[in-house]
């Protein structure tokens, strides 16, 4: 499984901060942490899921690592160079290696543009090819991502959102880019549609072999795909484990009551888990409480949390938790996460 | 066994006009490309739109058909020929004896007489009511257009950087805009087409620098507006992320979307510009007396608006072609809107 080698991105203690402006001179009086201290890596040909709530910072992250949206503060290594510290025309050169795929199928396609158009857009922004041979290149793109080449003049809205998905995945694809970052590609499809779309991103990746970061807030879909997997609270991520430890073994109460919400179609199962329901709000990221983030909302938390925030260690071999509380479960076995003994 | 039917693939696979067959795609569509069309289309569908339309094409015939319609008399056409320099305006039908004009080719049959006369009447100092109109609907699309056009230039051109670039370029060009905007219009428009006027010399150029110079602010503000937010949009950010450069982007992603609203304005703005003119005019800043201009006709009413009874020819008529040319370029604009509001609502 992640018999990956060569590390193609460190994130490193990576912060977006958006300044809050009020006053007539518009002074600025304070800053929404939208991303407040984030490090992780990601190796070559893996994928690293990404999940958490709605505002907990992961699209943010994932624009930050792009250079969309410019970093308050922390790097970005991608194959050792530091993306942030970049001028425009040399990151735009990066652009060549590291791609993204939009969540809104519907707004991530220019409407006065055709197929071709978009397809080609990349390849025309970087002289790889014209003409004929452009053409050739875009209708072999298509066919990569089971499109049927015929509609290449067609219009964005003359196609149904997966297909239309699947055109921003052909553009993402045409510079043969090695790290996509995938920000929910699926959360705007039909269920229906969502497993064909993911079946092709794994094809994609074992024949490309590329390296994804997979954002995303379906956690059994990202189970389905993800190597390893990062959950984000408010900024920061919060346990950051390999895939089947962090489903079996969840350590941070943030982790565990997530993944006690994933519906399971099984009325015997329901009868027997112990689901944990948070108490409270997401607090706002403009203000997030002292100490440990999750502390106005966990279940475990006492005077220890208030102190400080905790550190983002190594708890088990390549399972990571900032937590107080995160203990190694005695002794250890392997548990399925409904029946998570350190919940009784 | 009977041979298998083709294998329908079901799910996403299919195109959406294989479910709807039956869309048959023109000629004027595929050279305009679909999203043109669309508008092309909507521009027709209700009545309004059509009137403002037809307004619009009679008001160009006559600008483009003017000779025919009523010969010029002096070397310069846009000289409204002088029946004599009697001070009281004569009604329609009145005689003219001096400085008559060929006789137009509709004359005869239209009218059943033999000898040229005013058809719509004089105004004071016998200038033809009818010449000044149909001769005044060519300044009227000079004067109009060109002005637009430049403001619009002006206009886009900074709100575009100012949308675009941002940051301090953004302020400087929008405190500019702010100052200028603070200006009341007619007023400057006035002073500036009086302080011009001995150095120009009294012709059509004082007023229209004048409303060119302070009529592109509404412009500039409209396009920084959708500018900046088609900036964020997901295929802007798309575009930059594939590697397109930043100026490219202007050009190709932003400003194609972002146009339509001050397409809008512009074509509502034909309309203001023209009554902007004639309000010069009338107020005596403006062109020369005796200048083809539906505004120049109206002045000459002023001494005898106390007698509107006996003298409404001079009101009515240039009044009724101002009215109607502005209302054709309103119904165009408005039916313009109405084609981009639920386009940009509902589908994008």
């Amino acid at each position: 499984m992640s018999n990956h080698e060569e590390t193609l991105i460190r994130v490193e203690d990576l912060k977006v901060h958006f300044p809050i402006y009020r006053g007539v001179i518009r002074r600025q009086v304070g800053s929404v942490k939208a991303v407040d201290g984030v490090s992780f890596q990601v190796k070559k040909g893996e994928t690293l899921g990404l999940v958490g709530e709605s505002g907990c910072g992961k699209t943010t992250t994932g624009r930050a690592i792009v250079q969309l949206y410019k970093p308050t503060a922390g790097h970005v290594y991608f194959r050792d160079i530091d993306l942030v510290s970049l001028k425009e025309e040399p990151m735009r050169l990066m652009r060549k290696e590291i791609q993204m795929i939009f969540q809104d199928p519907y707004a991530s396609l220019n409407p006065r543009m055709t197929v071709r158009d978009i397809i080609a857009e990349p390849l025309l922004a970087f002289g790889m090819a014209t003409g004929k041979e452009l053409d050739t290149r875009v209708k072999e793109l298509m066919r990569l991502v089971r499109l049927d080449p015929d509609f290449i003049y067609r219009f964005p809205h003359e196609f149904s959102g997966g297909q239309r998905q699947r055109i921003g995945i052909a553009r993402a694809l045409a510079l043969n880019p090695a790290f996509i970052v995938c920000d929910e590609p699926i959360s705007a499809l039909d269920v229906s549609i969502q497993a064909q779309i993911i079946n092709l991103f794994e094809d994609l990746q074992k024949e490309l072999n590329l390296t994804y970061l997979f954002i995303a807030h379906d956690l059994s879909m990202v189970r389905h795909i993800s190597d390893r997997v990062a959950v984000m609270y408010l900024g920061i991520i919060v346990e950051l484990a390999d895939r089947n430890e962090i489903y079996n073994n969840p350590l941070h109460p943030y982790t565990q009551a997530l993944l006690s919400a994933i519906p399971v179609p099984d009325p015997e199962h329901y009868r027997r888990r112990s689901r944990i329901v948070l108490e409270g709000d997401v607090p706002s990221p403009a203000n997030p409480p002292s100490g440990c983030r999750f502390r106005t909302r966990c279940p475990k938390a006492d005077e220890e949390c208030e102190k400080g925030r905790p550190e983002f260690r190594e708890i088990l071999p390549g399972h990571f938790v900032e937590c107080f509380k995160a203990e190694v479960p005695s002794p250890l076995k392997e548990v399925t996460f409904e029946e998570n003994s350190i919940l009784k | 066994m009977t041979e298998q039917p083709e294998m329908i693939p079901t799910g996403d696979n299919r195109m959406l006009d294989e479910v709807f067959s039956d869309r048959k795609i023109t000629w004027l569509e595929k050279t305009l490309g679909t999203d043109n069309y669309r508008i092309v289309k909507g521009l027709f569908k209700t009545p309004a739109s059509i009137i403002g339309f037809i307004l619009i094409l009679i008001f160009v015939l006559i600008a483009v058909f003017a000779p025919a319609i009523m010969p010029p008399v002096d070397n310069d056409p846009f000289k409204m020929p002088r029946d004599g320099y009697s001070g009281e305006p004569r009604g329609p039908g009145a005689e003219w004896t001096r400085k008559v004009p060929d006789m137009p080719f509709w004359y005869e049959p239209l009218t059943g007489k033999t000898e040229m006369t005013h058809v719509l009447g004089t105004t004071q100092g016998q200038y033809d009511i009818l010449y000044g109109i149909v001769w005044g609907t060519r300044t009227a699309f000079n004067t109009g257009l060109l002005v637009v056009a430049v403001t619009v230039i002006i206009g886009v051109v900074l709100g575009s950087i100012a949308g675009y670039y941002g940051g301090w370029v953004d302020n400087v060009i929008m405190r500019i805009t702010d100052i200028f905007m603070t200006l009341p219009y007619i007023m400057m428009a006035l002073i500036f087409s009086a302080v011009l006027t001995p150095v120009l010399g009294r012709s059509l150029w004082p007023p229209l620098i004048a409303m060119t110079t302070f009529g592109w602010m509404g412009y500039a503000r409209v396009i920084r507006s959708d500018i900046l937010s088609i900036k964020e949009r997901d295929f802007v950010l798309a575009a930059k992320v594939s590697g397109v450069k930043k100026n490219r982007i202007l050009f190709k992603h932003v400003l194609p979307n972002a146009i339509f609203p001050t397409l809008v304005l512009a074509s509502l703005g034909i309309g203001e510009v023209v009554l902007g003119f004639a309000s010069l005019s009338f107020l005596g800043i403006g062109t020369e007396v005796g200048y083809a201009d539906w505004g120049q006709i109206l002045s000459f009413a002023r001494n005898w608006i106390t007698n509107l009874d006996r003298y409404w020819y001079i009101v009515v008529f240039p009044g009724v072609t101002l009215t109607l040319f502005v209302m054709g370029w309103n119904l165009v604009g408005d039916a313009l809107r109405d084609v981009l509001d639920p386009r940009m609502r509902g589908k994008i």
